[in-house]
């Protein structure tokens, strides 16, 4: 009977990094410890004392990937602090901020991190390019990250640590020749979007849990930036009181806050949002989509990879949709009012999932104090759970099939699943270390 | 894989915004970058990491504990030339903010410093080991990291 301890020391093609330690006794599980052990920075300490208006581009710090939604969010947070109502315009090019984002990163993540392990080779720069269809793909993929690089940075000034966007408004607006030229690379890749869709639709892993999930769904058509929280059991909270109904879990071994819903764990992400909201799609992805769209929601975990492709093709529809029918022109910064102890939330559907800021005032308009909880820490408890449930199905395989136990092999499964979930280490602290006990 | 030139990529204590960066200078670039480069270590890339010898080691993100040091200093004794890449790496901030913690908001952090083994004082790349090349901004610029990654490029492969 297996009794062994498992330990992976960096786990690749994530962003940042993480350990696990397995325990297996006479063929158990008995123990698993993921941890996430990217070194903390203490953003929410530091942001103590200083102006609100240096706020956002503070907090976009925490993450080099995740950077705009942390704007956002960050944004909402103070400008509900300030009592300030964003004009439609700013509204309009928040929306289109975020679409620039989702495609980029997922795009990032789907063809540079998960889509090697489907066709077997370690890296997506390792596709052979003589081979019609990884050629097909190699280019796909970099033009799909490069339409969403252009449309993030056309909007918000760049993908990473955003320029323009600000509380009460943006710095900067886009000019006509530059949004044709955005409309145009978003209808060339959106070929490339359909046939991975096809790919995620087709590929071969499949882990199922149950589990809630939880996402902000706004209130008419699919997007990342208002709404009402909603879970899969039907409960609806307002963004205001989104924190209020989490647990905070402390994971002594991890430099990550974990969280609970109702003493679980929970999911947060695209296959949350999908479960909950693709009815309210843009119209043409869900006609192309149409058949995938059946398949949710699910409680298949390699489906928030599939979720992520049809929302990047929601993201490239919307926004060629708002690109052409709305025109852009200079407006002012609109300021508000410092009132000491107001409290500002906000809270954002980030690429990985729900993302809520806090802040509270101090006199003079500075911060008294502040929270992040990022997607990532809220899925910490279910990605150690799922771990446990992999492991021992593997181990219980190799029994039944008097096969020897493939360390190795197992260290891939758990790495695939976990790059399903698409963690960003660097927002869950402010890979993967698998310890075989 | 003949003289192609073997990086190596590394991140610490940092957001890893460069190497986001990277990653979408890389759009324009991956057919050339493919021909001349041997990505040797880079883990958002691939699992398949070589640790034995770099022409050109970039390295983002400041140095937050000793076991980083320590690693630092062996990407150092292994590479030719080391580019800091980024504010972090360069100047130590932000991720080094808590140097300049007041006294409570050290106090604060105390125990998590202690539990999880940080430094007292976060450091950046130049304070432990000799830089090369640097490639300023927060993130990187992206102009500036081609200008130097081909002045590399030409001054190892003349």
């Amino acid at each position: 009977m297996h009794t062994f301890d498992l330990s992976l020391e960096h786990i690749t093609k994530i962003e940042g990094n993480a350990t696990l330690n397995i325990k297996v006794v006479d063929g158990k599980v008995l123990d698993v410890k993921f941890a996430i052990t990217e070194y903390k920075r203490f953003f929410t300490e530091a942001m103590k004392g200083k102006d609100i208006n240096a706020i956002p581009a503070h907090l976009a710090r925490i993450c080099g990937t995740c950077s705009n939604a942390h704007i956002m969010c960050s944004i909402e947070a103070c400008e509900n602090a300030l009592g300030i109502r964003p004009s439609p315009q700013t509204k309009i090019l928040r929306a289109l901020t975020m679409h620039g984002l989702m495609i980029r990163d997922h795009a990032l993540h789907l063809y540079l991190f998960s889509m090697p392990d489907i066709f077997g080779k370690d890296a997506f720069l390792d596709f052979d390019e003589n081979d019609p269809v990884q050629h097909q793909l190699l280019h796909d993929g970099f033009e799909t990250k490069s339409a969403g690089n252009f449309l993030a940075t056309l909007i918000a000034g760049r993908s990473v640590h955003a320029t323009y966007p600000v509380i009460g408004g943006f710095l900067h607006f886009p000019d006509q020749a530059e949004i044709d030229e955005a409309i145009e690379k978003l209808k060339n890749i959106r070929p490339a979007v359909l046939r991975l869709i096809e790919i995620f639709k087709n590929a071969p892993n499949h882990f199922d849990r149950k589990t809630k999930y939880m996402a902000l769904v706004p209130e008419n058509s699919f997007g990342y930036i208002q709404g009402i929280i909603e879970t899969s059991d039907g409960r609806k909270i307002e963004e205001k009181d989104f924190k209020s109904h989490l647990e905070n879990t402390v994971i002594p071994y991890s430099e990550a806050m974990g969280y609970k819903y109702e003493g679980e764990g929970y999911m947060v992400g695209a296959l949350a949002r999908i479960n909950l909201a693709k009815d309210k799609l843009h119209s043409k992805t869900k006609e192309s989509a149409s058949e995938v769209l059946n398949l949710f929601p699910s409680t298949d975990i390699y489906y928030n990879n599939l979720a992520q492709a049809i929302e990047i093709l929601h993201s490239v529809d919307e926004s060629i949709d708002i690109l052409s029918n709305n025109k852009f022109s200079p407006e002012p910064i609109i300021k508000g009012e410092e009132k000491e102890n107001t409290v500002g939330i906000g809270v954002v559907e980030a690429p990985r999932g729900t993302l809520y800021h806090k802040i509270v005032l101090d006199k003079d308009g500075k911060i008294k104090e502040g929270e992040v909880v990022v997607p990532t820490g809220q899925n910490q408890i279910n990605i150690e759970r799922d771990i446990g449930v992999l492991v021992q199905s593997l181990i219980d395989k190799s029994n039944s099939a008097e096969a020897p136990l493939d360390k190795s092999k197992i260290a891939f499964e758990i790495e695939k699943l976990i790059r399903a979930y698409d963690p960003c280490m660097s927002c869950a602290s402010h890979f993967l270390k698998v310890e075989w006990e | 894989m003949e003289n192609k030139i073997k990086i190596g990529w590394f991140s610490f204590s940092c957001c890893e915004d460069n190497t986001i960066v990277m990653t979408e200078v890389m759009n324009d670039h991956w057919q050339e970058w493919k021909k001349i480069f041997d990505f040797r270590h880079i883990r958002i890339f691939k699992s398949k990491n070589i640790f034995d010898e770099f022409d050109i080691a970039f390295i983002e993100g400041a140095v937050a504990s000793l076991e980083q040091e320590e690693r630092i200093k062996a990407i150092r004794n292994i590479s030719k030339k080391v580019v800091a890449v980024g504010s972090c790496a360069i100047s130590g901030l932000p991720a080094s903010q808590r140097n300049t913690f007041t006294p409570e908001q050290k106090e604060n952090i105390d125990f998590l410093v202690t539990k999880f083994g940080l430094a007292s004082e976060v450091k950046k790349l130049s304070d432990v080991i000799k830089v090369d090349v640097e490639i300023p901004g927060c993130p990187m610029s992206p102009e500036i990291f081609l200008q130097k990654v081909n002045a590399l490029v030409a001054e190892l492969r003349p």
